[in-house]
């Protein structure tokens, strides 16, 4: 039978892939993008797994939500990007310096 | 081992390849199309989860579009991949190292001890006549009303600024000006022409 804690492992398996993924790629703005994705993701199914378990619909509102902030911010990040390569000519990291952060 | 779980594995293993596949592979255009198996795997799980409505919305909204989107931005940049890829292997062990230790302390808290069976006993399954998407409506105009309009506002500021960000107003533009037409005087348009009639 499946359990509540195959869905939350495997929640956490992604979650952690995707935290990887932001180590290695650091300076590939493009694939971080890509890897925050992928931790909404595994927190959307750690909601969906609860809200089926526990017999509550509020979970999947949430995820509702956070799909709908994700399309936001997805839009908004590409919009930046876009930008930044128009006047940088360049999407690494290491060359947005500019305010010496 | 039941069809339920077989069908778990099948996906899950899918989603744990997809996702590996999208850190570390070098093309950014195949770690789009790998999210993009991701995302629809984990579509495959909901549906396991008798999430319909969201597992549609899922393919629907990011692979129709967000992942659209992220595919049209990586075809259209052209980056230098090779400068991007500087450092890959000295950041790989520190990121296996922390993952590695996330993994561990998260594996102690969601496992089978404190989220099995027993604690979380088996759900029996919704009748066939359940409609997920209505029960979802039924609390989102009610309950959740007022989050769902506040989304919709995060949507059309999401769509005002992505707009105003690349919009860029291009030199051979043939459009009016309103301001300067307003600010016309007589005196700068016209001139009298006193001449003989011939």
């Amino acid at each position: 039978m499946l359990s509540l804690a195959h869905f939350l492992l495997l929640g956490a398996i992604l979650f952690c892939l995707s935290v990887a993924g932001v180590f290695i790629n650091r300076k590939n703005v493009i694939i971080l993008l890509m890897c925050i994705e992928l931790m909404l993701l595994a927190v959307n199914m750690n909601f969906v797994a609860f809200s089926h378990f526990n017999g509550d619909i509020a979970g999947q509102v949430f995820v509702f939500f956070i799909l709908t902030v994700a399309a936001a911010e997805a839009a908004i990040g590409l919009a930046i990007l876009v930008v930044l390569f128009r006047n940088r000519n360049s999407i690494n990291v290491e060359d947005l310096d500019s305010m010496s952060g | 081992m039941n069809i339920e779980e077989i069908v778990f594995y099948i996906f899950a293993t899918a989603l744990v390849i997809a996702g590996a596949m999208v850190i570390t592979i070098r093309n950014p255009v195949h770690a789009a199309l790998f999210l993009i198996m991701a995302f629809f795997s984990s579509s495959g799980l909901w549906l396991l989860l008798e999430a319909e409505f969201l597992a549609i919305t899922l393919v629907l909204v990011y692979v129709g579009a967000v992942m659209v989107l992220f595919l049209f931005v990586v075809m259209m940049l052209d980056i230098n991949i090779a400068v991007l890829r500087e450092g890959f292997a000295s950041y790989l062990p520190v990121a296996f190292v922390v993952a590695l230790l996330m993994l561990l302390s998260l594996g102690l808290i969601v496992g089978k001890e404190n989220f099995g069976l027993q604690t979380v006993g088996p759900v029996e399954r919704a009748p066939a006549s359940y409609s997920n998407t209505e029960a979802l409506g039924q609390v989102l105009y009610t309950e959740y009303v007022f989050p769902f309009e506040v989304a919709a506002v995060i949507l059309l500021v999401a769509i005002v600024a992505a707009i105003a960000l690349t919009l860029r107003p291009t030199r051979q533009t043939k459009a009016p000006n309103p301001e300067r037409q307003v600010a016309v005087r007589r005196q700068d348009r016209v001139r009298l022409v006193k001449m003989d009639s011939e």
